[in-house]
């Protein structure tokens, strides 16, 4: 176990090691001089000089990279070419938190929801709340932002006006509501599907029979016996579904101009503004390798059937 | 006397069932009116793609300003854009982009790499087994749509530009016009980051097939590997295969739509449906006239939905073990 943790602990350095230097190198080879991009249109060739002196933009890539690499174990991520003498750690610092606080309040309406519709259809097997529920389960996991942003602009915003159509006020705002419910649907039918599945396999078993038995409320037997055993499955998506949920929060980010990471990353590759687009790579690796690991740890936590580490095949 | 029966019984017998298989599963899928249903929308959408300049009732890039933002009518079932341009043709026409997009990076990812790789890590082991997985785990570590974002957005005008130069020493100028380059790229970026999963599915498979005293007997007799794995494991393989297919195209063609959405996919005047969302989808457009960006929208979520639950009918018609 502890091995197994450390081995995939210690790939992680050489992975960041490859993309970084994939991302390096396609910034390289694609379009734009960085001077130009530092400068604009019209500079003189003079000042030019100096800047690529400055950088060290003269030098082969190879020296390049390594510079780079060792700024970047020091912390150091260079500066933003686009928002210029701003560094890319503290420009990136406030857009993660704005987009945690979007993503996190995207995965609460996700578990919120999806576990309340979930148990609700599962007792209710059979009936038509049931059958509703789970065509919900069926579409939902289909409502791309695309449709769902503009539904809910033209209900919540341009016709009822209850809520804004844009812009950012932090977590505790009105303007979090329409971007964390379009970005959490999708999550919510996931959940539901998946809690309804692991309740309806709990139901049948035999403690549950035996806690009705013994005349256990009700309500207790729900809160207690059923919930808490068809929870175990729901929790080892919540790793995957923050990864899901990173790649469409960008979507979103933009429709509502909302000033996080993902509005930055698009922001900046259009910019050309690379030491950004390096910096969000890295961060993005490390971030989806440390999900996977921890969702990977849980999986046997839960079921202990799993054993991390053997070869087993895929079957 | 006995030989020859024997020969009569068994040789029909085994290619009946081999055969058998497949269309079995596929009898299975087609039983049901779900299943069924998506394969027919799925045809209608693929087919109006495929078809476009025969079946659409406009050119896609028609422009009538005397009809622009208008709302559905008879002549233009599903309205017009801000152009006068038909939203029913231009549908058609982003949906041919999408069966392009999809179709070509399904064969040149999933197919032609993910199996051959996966084929060879499963059956010989070894350095290529550990250099093929190693690779794919490289590129399955990255959040995908964001690594094809960065290659599409510097690579594209790299390629652009020699496609450029090529058109003007050899005469020809249709290249960059009708979007070929657009199209190659983002197939190929999809195709970097769809290969590894079917690669994985395969060896896994492989891995088990190989073990089956089938494939020792065949050994035993002299067989060659190319032998081995086409005629032994590649058909024993095909059913997991089609089920991952399946499960996929939706996420392809959605990739395609997003990255058209952010202007680094298909240029217009080539028609996408992410180009459509994206031009369509500011707030005064959709307070005055929400059937320009619905519609496309729509027909994304649609399409997602079919492929969705095409992939669980297929998943169940191939794999009955798993329900």
């Amino acid at each position: 176990m502890g091995t197994y943790i450390a081995r995939r602990l210690l790939w992680l350095p050489s992975l960041l090691l490859i993309t970084s230097f994939v991302t390096f190198a396609l910034g390289r080879y694609g379009p734009g001089d960085p001077v130009e991009i530092l400068l604009g249109q019209h500079f003189s060739e003079e000042v030019a000089e100096r800047i690529r002196a400055k950088q060290g933009l003269d030098d082969d890539i190879a020296t390049q990279y390594i510079r780079y690499l060792s700024d970047v174990v020091q912390g150091d991520f260079g500066e933003s070419y686009q928002y210029r003498g701003r560094s890319v750690t503290e420009l990136l610092q406030n857009r993660i938190w704005v987009s945690a606080q979007l993503n996190l309040a995207a995965l609460i309406i996700s578990v919120t929801l999806g576990i309340a519709a979930g148990l609700f259809a599962a007792l209710r097997q059979g009936t038509w709340w049931d059958s509703a529920m789970v065509t919900f389960t069926l579409i939902g996991q289909s409502l791309h932002v695309f449709l769902t942003i503009p539904i809910a602009l033209l209900v919540f915003s341009l016709q009822l006006g209850w809520l804004p159509s844009h812009g950012w006020d932090g977590f505790f705002s009105t303007s979090i509501i329409l971007p964390a419910l379009v970005l959490g649907i999708p999550g919510v039918a996931i959940v539901t599907r998946l809690t309804r599945a692991a309740t309806l396999d709990v139901i049948g078993q035999d403690y549950i029979r035996t806690a009705r038995a013994k005349g256990l409320p009700e309500r207790l037997v729900r809160m207690r016996h059923i919930l808490r055993n068809a929870l175990i499955p729901v929790v080892t998506t919540l790793g995957f579904s923050l990864a899901g949920l990173a790649s469409g929060s960008f979507i979103v980010e933009l429709y509502f101009g909302i000033p996080g990471v993902g509005l930055l990353t698009i922001e900046s590759l259009f910019a050309r503004d690379y030491p950004i687009i390096m910096a969000v790579t890295l961060l993005g690796t490390t971030l989806f390798v440390l999900a996977n690991l921890i969702v990977d740890l849980i999986y046997p936590v839960l079921d202990p059937r799993i054993r991390l580490g053997g070869d087993y095949v895929a079957g | 006397m006995l030989p020859d029966d024997a020969q009569r019984l068994t040789l029909p017998e085994q290619s009946r069932r081999s055969r058998g298989y497949l269309s079995l599963s596929l009898r299975r899928l087609l039983r049901k009116k779900l299943s069924v249903a998506c394969l027919v929308v799925i045809g209608i959408m693929y087919g109006s793609g495929i078809f476009a300049p025969l079946v659409a009732p406009y050119g896609y890039n028609d422009q009538d300003l005397s009809v622009a933002k208008q709302g559905p009518s008879l002549s233009h079932p599903l309205g017009t854009d801000r152009l006068g341009r038909d939203m029913l043709t231009r549908v058609m026409y982003g949906l041919r982009t999408t069966v392009i997009i999809t179709v070509t990076s399904l064969v040149t990812g999933a197919l032609a790499l993910g199996i051959t790789l996966g084929l060879i890590a499963g059956y010989f082991g070894r350095w290529a087994d550990g250099v093929i997985m190693r690779v794919g785990e490289v590129t399955s570590s990255f959040p995908d749509i964001f690594l094809v974002l960065i290659i599409v957005a510097t690579v594209k005008p790299r390629i652009l530009q020699y496609v450029r130069d090529f058109e003007d020493a050899s005469g020809i100028d249709w290249i960059v016009r009708l979007g070929i380059v657009d199209y190659l790229v983002i197939s190929l970026a999809l195709a970097i980051f769809s290969w590894f999963g079917m690669a994985r599915l395969v060896r896994g498979q492989v891995l088990q097939a190989r073990e089956n005293q089938y494939v020792e007997a065949s050994r035993a007799m002299g067989s060659s590997n190319r032998r081995i794995l086409g005629v032994h494991l590649l058909p024993n393989i095909i059913s997991p295969v089609i089920v991952s297919v399946s499960a996929g195209l939706g996420a392809i063609a959605g990739a395609e739509i997003v990255l058209s959405w952010l202007g680094i996919g298909i240029q217009p005047p080539t028609p996408s449906l992410g180009v459509m969302i994206f031009e369509n989808g500011n707030i005064s457009v959709l307070r005055s006239d929400p059937h320009l960006t619905l519609v496309p929208s729509a027909v994304l979520v649609l399409l997602l939905f079919t492929f969705s639950l095409l992939g669980d009918g297929v998943n169940d018609a191939f794999n009955p073990r798993a329900r």
